[in-house]
């Protein structure tokens, strides 16, 4: 049933499509934290257009399917001109789609923090950007690692949807091999367990990160 | 009318030749509550001033505006010769730019009912962020001058436990480092002691005394304490439904105020006083 020396030949093969995973997965998630941060200043803005517009896109892109967004992100914006790499186009989708469920946690966060901090923080003279920096996001973050930490092991879990725009991710890499040699349970079984594997270690690695920084 | 308005409200006002804070005719509603109405008050440099008053009668939103937490509805409030919410272009009052409140803000120190500490920070940075961050100095000489400044308020050993170690008392001596390392001209305390066990209180009120004596800070500091109001400062200003009612000198107002209002709310202190004093 099982072929051990059928399992380690693919290894090198399946360890090279687990880079493209890991890969997509940290630059998208990089993109969305960054991304996220961004929608959710704009979303606070007391400029209200900028606010409502945010609001809107949030919603929109919340509510449409990542596989759609990736469709268009590589099928439709060549027509536009803007042609993209499968890899840059799946951390974009990527990216994007999780920001918009990012910006609410941060928003969550921000929000928790209380409105004495703010003042304190007039009350100082500190500038906009130093309000932020040194007190508002240091105290907002902490309480949302354990929500962001499942919206990355979610992310690393949905990198498969990235083989609808041609990117030879893990899974994609195993069913090739299977396609090939006719034996699907050990690359598919691999596969898998490189996803407990990976997502284990995240996890524990998130409520160490917690720890951490939830050390006052 | 006018003659009315002068019997009901005894106000007395002080010259004050060159004031460093002065309230003109500043008025503060929140919808339709006018919690403030018109009020006038000019403080001399280095004066103390406590700001007395039932509850809800604006002393708190007073001090806000004062710094910047709360924009006045009208009026002016001029820090040291200069308008804060507003800028003079050709010799018309505009509504004041984010720079132009934070030059003259940077005059003006609070210190807070519930401290307001940073709780992800040591005391240390605690008092150090803003000196660094705000005034531009070298880590090494805001390091120096917090520690000198904790030194005075008496946590010169705690420089790096976490606000949330220490006990009320303590957190809020460690505010009042943090406002004073930036070398303020105003300081204003709202009810710095309301949040903190009757025991902790003295060791607060003692800080400020020393700070008080100093004689090198102005202070508008609101309180319920009536026997450290009398005690540290030049002048008391009784406020009551958003208007200042009464005020003088401490002996004046806590023994012989003039107007009934000042009477009714003293007549609740007037014991706790005497026995203190
Ligand atoms: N942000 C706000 N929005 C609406 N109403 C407010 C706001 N801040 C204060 N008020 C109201 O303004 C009035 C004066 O409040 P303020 O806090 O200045 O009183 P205070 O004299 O400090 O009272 P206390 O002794 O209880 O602290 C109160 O009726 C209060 O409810
Ligand atoms: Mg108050």
């Amino acid at each position: 049933m099982w072929d051990w020396e059928y399992a380690f030949s693919i290894m090198p093969q399946l360890l090279k499509a687990l880079q493209i995973t890991i890969s997509a997965t940290i630059l998208g998630f990089l993109l969305a934290c960054i991304l996220g941060l961004l929608l959710a200043f704009a979303r606070r803005s007391n400029f209200k257009p900028l606010s409502l517009v945010t609001g809107g896109f949030v919603e929109f892109v919340r509510s449409t399917p990542l596989l759609a967004q990736l469709y268009f992100i590589f099928y439709v914006l060549p027509q536009c001109g803007i042609m993209l790499s499968p890899l840059s186009a799946g951390v974009i989708g990527l990216g994007l789609h999780y920001s918009t469920y990012l910006s609410e946690v941060y928003r969550a966060g921000i929000d928790a923090v209380p409105r004495g901090q703010w003042e304190a923080s007039t009350a100082l003279n500190f500038s906009r950007t130093r309000t932020w920096l040194s007190v508002i996001l240091p105290q907002a973050i902490p309480p949302i690692i354990p929500v962001m930490g499942n919206y990355f092991i979610g992310m690393f879990k949905d990198t498969p949807l990235l083989s609808a725009i041609t990117l030879v991710e893990v899974l994609q890499a195993a069913k090739i091999i299977g396609s090939h040699t006719f034996r699907y349970i050990e690359p598919i079984t691999i596969v898998g367990l490189m996803f407990l594997v990976l997502s284990y270690v995240s996890s524990v690695g998130i409520r160490r990160l917690e720890a951490r920084l939830n050390r006052w | 009318m006018e003659a009315i308005q002068l019997n009901q409200y005894e106000d007395i006002s002080p010259v004050i030749d060159k004031p460093i804070i002065s309230y003109q005719k500043v008025s503060k509603s929140f919808g339709d509550l006018k919690v403030l109405r018109e009020i006038d008050l000019d403080i001399a440099p280095g004066e103390i001033v406590a700001v007395i008053g039932s509850s809800g009668s604006g002393k708190t939103t007073l001090a806000r505006m004062l710094m910047t937490l709360e924009q006045p509805t009208s009026g002016v409030i001029m820090v040291d010769g200069e308008p804060l919410w507003h800028k003079s272009v050709n010799g018309k009052l505009v509504p004041a730019d984010e720079k132009h409140i934070r030059r003259v803000r940077s005059k003006i120190g609070m210190v807070f009912q519930q401290f307001n500490l940073f709780p992800h920070m040591t005391i240390l940075r605690n008092v150090t962020e803003a000196p660094i961050h705000v005034l531009g100095i070298s880590r090494a000489e805001a390091e120096e001058r917090a520690v000198a400044m904790l030194n005075k308020v008496g946590l010169g050993n705690k420089l790096d436990v976490y606000p949330a170690q220490l006990s009320g008392g303590q957190q809020q001596r460690v505010a009042i480092a943090r406002a004073l390392v930036m070398r303020p001209k105003v300081m204003l305390c709202d009810e710095v002691t309301s949040a903190l066990d009757p025991e902790l209180v003295g060791e607060v009120l003692e800080v400020l005394k020393e700070i008080a004596a100093e004689g090198e800070t102005t202070m508008l500091l609101i309180t319920h304490e009536m026997a450290f109001a009398g005690d540290v400062a030049d002048r008391i200003i009784f406020i009551d439904k958003g208007r200042i009612v009464e005020q003088g000198p401490p002996n004046v107002i806590l023994s012989n105020p003039r107007n009934p209002r000042t009477r009714e709310f003293l007549s609740r202190f007037r014991q706790q006083w005497a026995s203190k004093s």
